[in-house]
């Protein structure tokens, strides 16, 4: 339906100033921008010429602000760059925090960290799912996504004390054991997500008006991945197999049995159906841990003040975005000394203009929405 | 069966009684005025709630539940507040047409509701071109919101006024040829006759497979009349904001905000005219008894019962579906509901010269 009205290829060669063309702001105050991206769009009546993506509106320096806080403390403050994936920041962070002081962390905590991994990357998927469908114009299934989503936060509290921001991963370990309840509660939710899933793909997947929104739209070449450095979802929509967990396992992840999901469309269908099947591979995860839990500490025994030794270390995991690394530069002190985050965000972003030019403005919001942004992860 | 026209002879006859014809005349049509002031306001008051408890129970919440009992009075408290608010008009805008817009959606709005029955012998004015005279003023709406976007001075609002353009212009000729198919079934264009020709059976019913293509067609093409989702691309909150009406707030946002919502009622109080029998009662064949107990609940009832039920088909629609895009749904009318239509006009007439229906 779509490539018969196109008319990219005319529009694309015009110039983006003169007679015709005007400028549009999206954000940062903007519904469709989930969070306070700037977007200066340049359009020709409703078709796309250019689009360019400000940033800055909330940059914090977590970077520089990283530099004067010791490695026990600058974990918290990734929570808050993708503060829908915290856990996974935390365990990045945390990880080469290890790496650098050779700490043999427990079993069990490595399990419990991989759970808390997937059950925020399931409820990242979750409230994707729910943005997504709002993108394109349906309210409803924000509320049902949200019904899934509530039960892993109420998870999160019982456990780490705190619903998004957890800071539940430190070097060593994690903070605190499990709640006596966690295991419980975590099947519960494996029983509610089963029986609940179903109304994911009757509400919007199956739908005709949906598929024709998504289908074909928003095209992105495996070179394309490629060249502009997207991971994740975004990666793996266009058939380029990027999944950390499996291409530099970390923790326990080469001992688990689960697929990477891959499609090779490229299109904005495509990596929508990679995140709901992720989730479907993510509780496949769980579902083996659960139960697996070992007995023994949940933190190693660090030293009260921790010490990098001289030298660069760098970490990288997969969030429910795509590869987060964590670069860490240290002097031997107590604070590191250059800290740079690769967030997945911002790498996925650069790839919008090339996505969507010559689209109409709905396709931006629509193929926006596949990306799964997260602003202050691009806006650090 | 207890009807409205028993009053309105009373109060005609005590003011012919009191008055000469010329002051009656008046007096009567300041009443009509009158009433249909109020029943716009209620309307509005009545949809904005019902529609707000829809989706809250259609995205399992409560929805509003704290004003008046189990939150019936919000959408008065909420008017109440847009009463007071501060009407803004921005600097850049072309004032005279930016507050002129908003009264003339409320205008066609007020307009449409003269010539529907609204239950037995109740209607403000039965002339003779009812029919075309709905599908001719429901045409203007689209002069406000293109008014409202151009005079805003902000392209959010300019693009929500193009599309609406677009939109309406096409939907309103499937929405015309599906009309059509009923007048042709009837001979008439009056509302009235419409009605009274389904006295043995709804056109839904009796117009075999082209009634129901015409139905669905008309369902279709006044959901995208209405700027209803899927077809609210005017204002499609995620793309454009609030569309055309970016810029306006307090009483001008409200009236357009009302406007939307008698139109609603409007085209579905149409459709239920001419499908699905106005305030006719339920009849089938033979089966007398049957019969005389759907006579016993008053006409009015069945005529709003039909009406709402079209209201919340509509408001499904608009909690389920995802929003199209401005190509797919000028496609959608262009190439697929337009020849439906025109098919489906020639399959009627063949129809009624053959006297194939009921």
């Amino acid at each position: 339906m779509y490539r018969e009205t196109q008319i990219v290829s005319d529009v694309a060669k015009t110039p983006l100033t003169g007679e015709g063309t005007f400028t549009i702001n999206v954000g940062p105050q903007h519904p469709a921008t989930h969070g306070v991206l700037h977007l200066v769009i340049t359009l020709n009546g409703e078709t796309i010429l250019n689009i360019e993506p400000h940033l800055g509106y909330i940059h914090r320096s977590i970077e520089k602000m990283c530099e004067s806080l010791t490695y026990r403390q600058f974990i918290y403050v990734t929570s808050r760059m993708d503060y829908l994936s915290a856990h996974i920041n935390n365990h990045a962070c945390a990880l080469c925090v290890e790496k650098g002081m050779q700490i043999e962390i427990p079993s069990r905590a490595q399990v419990i960290r991989v759970l808390m991994d997937e059950l925020t990357r399931i409820a990242s998927h979750e409230l994707w799912w729910g943005a997504m469908a709002m993108d394109v114009g349906a309210f409803t299934p924000f509320f049902h996504a949200f019904r899934e989503r509530e039960t892993i936060n109420d998870i999160m509290e019982e456990t780490c004390g705190a619903r998004l921001t957890m800071n539940y991963m430190v070097p060593g370990g994690v903070m605190y054991d499990i709640h006596p309840n966690f295991q419980k509660r975590v099947k519960d939710f494996l029983q509610l997500y089963k029986r609940k899933i179903h109304e994911y793909d009757e509400l919007v997947t199956g739908n005709i008006i949906f598929q024709n929104r998504m289908k074909g739209v928003g095209v992105l070449t495996a070179e394309d991945v490629i060249s502009y450095g997207c991971t994740g979802p975004v990666a793996r929509g266009s058939g380029v197999s990027s999944d950390i967990r499996k291409l530099y396992p970390y923790e326990i992840y080469d001992k688990l049995e689960f697929d990477e999901v891959l499609e090779t469309a490229g299109d904005s269908f495509a990596r929508y159906l990679i995140r709901l099947r992720e989730m479907n591979q993510s509780i496949r995860i769980v579902e083996q841990l659960i139960d697996n839990i070992p007995e023994g500490d949940f933190q190693a025994k660090t030293k009260a003040v921790l010490k990098l030794p001289k030298g660069e270390f760098y970490q990288r995991v997969e969030t429910a975005r795509g590869e987060l690394g964590v670069y860490i530069v240290s002097e031997g002190g107590t604070t590191p000394y250059r800290i740079k985050f690769r967030s997945p965000g911002f790498s996925n972003l650069s790839i919008l203009n090339h996505m969507v030019k010559g689209s109409k403005i709905g396709d931006l919001i629509a193929a926006m929405g596949t990306l799964d942004l997260v602003i202050p992860d691009i806006d650090r | 069966m207890w009807s409205f026209s028993k009053i309105a002879n009373i109060i005609h006859e005590w003011l012919s009684q009191t008055f000469n014809v010329t002051w009656t005349t008046i007096i009567e049509m300041v009443i009509a005025g009158v009433a249909v002031i109020s029943l716009f306001a209620v309307l509005g008051l009545v949809l904005v709630i019902m529609e707000r408890k829809v989706s809250a129970w259609m995205q399992i919440r409560l929805g509003p539940n704290r004003v008046g009992p189990k939150g019936l009075l919000q959408s008065l408290a909420d008017t109440l507040k847009l009463l007071v608010k501060e009407g803004m008009t921005p600097n850049g805008a072309d004032k005279f047409l930016f507050n002129l817009a908003p009264f003339i959606a409320m205008m066609v709005a007020m307009l449409l509701l003269a010539p529907i029955a609204f239950a037995k012998d109740f209607q403000l004015w039965d002339l003779n071109i009812g029919v075309l005279y709905v599908s001719a003023i429901s045409s203007i709406s689209v002069i406000s919101i293109l008014m409202a976007g151009w005079a805003s001075n902000n392209k959010y609002s300019l693009l929500g006024a193009m599309r609406s353009g677009a939109q309406i212009v096409s939907y309103e000729l499937s929405a015309g040829l599906s009309v059509l198919a009923i007048v042709v079934l009837t001979g008439s264009l009056q509302l009235s006759e419409i009605v009274n020709s389904q006295a043995n059976g709804w056109w839904i019913f009796k117009g075999h497979i082209p009634a129901i293509i015409a139905f669905i067609t008309f369902i279709i093409a006044v959901t995208a009349e209405t700027n209803r989702a899927p077809f609210d691309l005017a204002e499609a909150e995620s793309e454009l904001t609030a569309g055309f009406h970016t810029e306006y707030s307090g009483m001008k946002f409200a009236l357009f905000f009302l406007a939307e919502y008698a139109n609603v009622f409007i085209v579905c109080a149409i459709g239920a005219t001419l499908f699905l029998g106005g305030w006719m009662p339920f009849h089938i064949g033979n089966w007398n008894g049957f019969n005389n107990i759907m006579d016993w609940i008053p006409s009015s009832v069945w005529f709003f019962g039909k009406t709402f039920f079209l209201i919340f088909l509509i408001m499904w629609f608009r909690w389920t579906f995802p929003r199209l895009r401005i190509d797919q749904l000028l496609n959608l009318e262009w190439k697929y509901l337009l020849p439906i239509s025109m098919v489906n006009i020639l399959l009627v007439t063949a129809m009624a010269i053959l006297k194939w229906h009921f």
